[in-house]
């Protein structure tokens, strides 16, 4: 007997939950992969290291789609909104989420920032991630495909210390192709073995966003996407 | 550092399982993290000690479960070996996920009053 009040003692119950830790960003994700089909938008999550070119694939890619498709992007910082702006400069409605301090985007900062409409009308939505190999490729945000770029100065074990990210990835697109004269060792073959040992149908690109180089194979992908038979999700509101 | 978020989500979870129940405190939670989660389990493991203080989890215990990485053939369900190119040689076809990508609270033991 509880000594205190009376109320009786306590007993231990013990609860099977079995729900993935995700499961609120697991949600949001889906409602917004919902809506973002609903209304015909591709969505594509841009994943890699720092400086890998993220920001410079979307400027390429808002030159090779101008005047055919429309698209916009939310671009992924902890500080400053220098990517959104590149990428308005190159005529791209953008939105940047700052993160302050976190390493990642989750689901509700992406649903967040598509509540103002920037994504309404058009035919691809961007989000660049934060630059980062490892957290981002925890946390689905309602995307059709994730690509996770890697550029040739990056090494070509990149893929085999960074499985998680690599085996979620759809395509990779191997940037800076333009700096391969400089890099006479560089090992694509090695690259492409890493790459499948951690992600199980692997598919590289290579691009320059310098040049252009390899990005109409880049573009033709992405129209692939827009042809993929997506499974319409029930519309359900996630709050 | 995206087990700190994942921590303040396990917290938030078991507190809304525990006020459910009425629960006075949890006692212990068990995990389950596979090693392609995506999550290191003693960082995470730092960040639930971290956060659970003012919370009623600041007294529970976090038993962490492991789960090993198994790839399969789609096709003929054959295990891919751990260490090589994840695609079945007999069938040519891509490897699947078997396991090892869990991240999931399993179970919540909660002290709860007698007489509720």
């Amino acid at each position: 007997m509880c000594e205190d009040c009376g109320c009786g003692d306590t007993k231990l119950v013990s609860l099977d939950v079995h729900e993935s830790l995700l499961a609120g960003n697991d949600r949001t994700a889906a409602h917004t992969r919902a809506h973002l089909r609903e209304d015909g938008v591709v969505a594509i999550n841009i994943m890699g290291s720092p400086g890998a070119g993220k920001t410079a694939l979307l400027e390429a890619t808002a030159g090779a789609l101008a005047g055919t498709r429309r698209i916009a992007a939310i671009t992924g910082d902890l500080a400053t909104e220098r990517d959104a702006e590149r990428v308005r400069a190159a005529g791209v409605p953008s939105k940047a989420i700052t993160t302050g301090s976190a390493c990642h985007l989750d689901a509700e900062m992406v649903h967040h920032a598509l509540h103002d409409g920037i994504a309404e009308g058009v035919d691809y939505l961007f989000i660049e991630n934060v630059g980062n190999l490892v957290c981002p490729a925890v946390y689905d945000l309602g995307q059709e495909a994730n690509v996770v770029v890697i550029s040739v100065t990056e090494g070509e074990d990149k893929p085999l210390k960074y499985p998680v990210m690599f085996r979620k990835a759809d395509l990779v697109v191997l940037s800076k192709t333009d700096l391969l004269p400089a890099l006479p060792d560089f090992d694509r073959a090695a690259l492409e073995e890493a790459l499948a040992h951690v992600m199980p149908n692997p598919r590289m690109l290579a691009v320059s966003a310098r040049t252009g180089a390899g990005i109409e194979k880049w573009i033709n992908w992405l129209e692939q996407m827009r042809e993929t038979e997506r499974p319409q999700t029930a519309h359900a509101h996630a709050r | 550092m995206h087990e700190y978020s994942l921590a303040r989500a396990l917290i938030e979870r078991v507190e809304t399982a525990a006020r459910a129940h009425r629960a006075t405190a949890v006692h212990r939670l068990t995990v389950r993290i596979g090693p392609l989660a995506g999550v290191e389990r003693e960082l995470f493991a730092t960040a639930f000690h971290n956060c659970r203080p003012g919370t009623l989890c600041a007294d529970a215990a976090l038993v962490i479960r492991n789960e090993d990485a198994e790839w399969r053939c789609d096709v003929c369900g054959e295990a891919i070996p751990a260490g090589s190119a994840l695609y079945c040689p007999a069938c040519a076809m891509p490897a699947r996920l078997a396991g090892g990508d869990a991240l999931i609270l399993e179970r919540v033991e909660m002290e709860v009053l007698g007489d509720v």
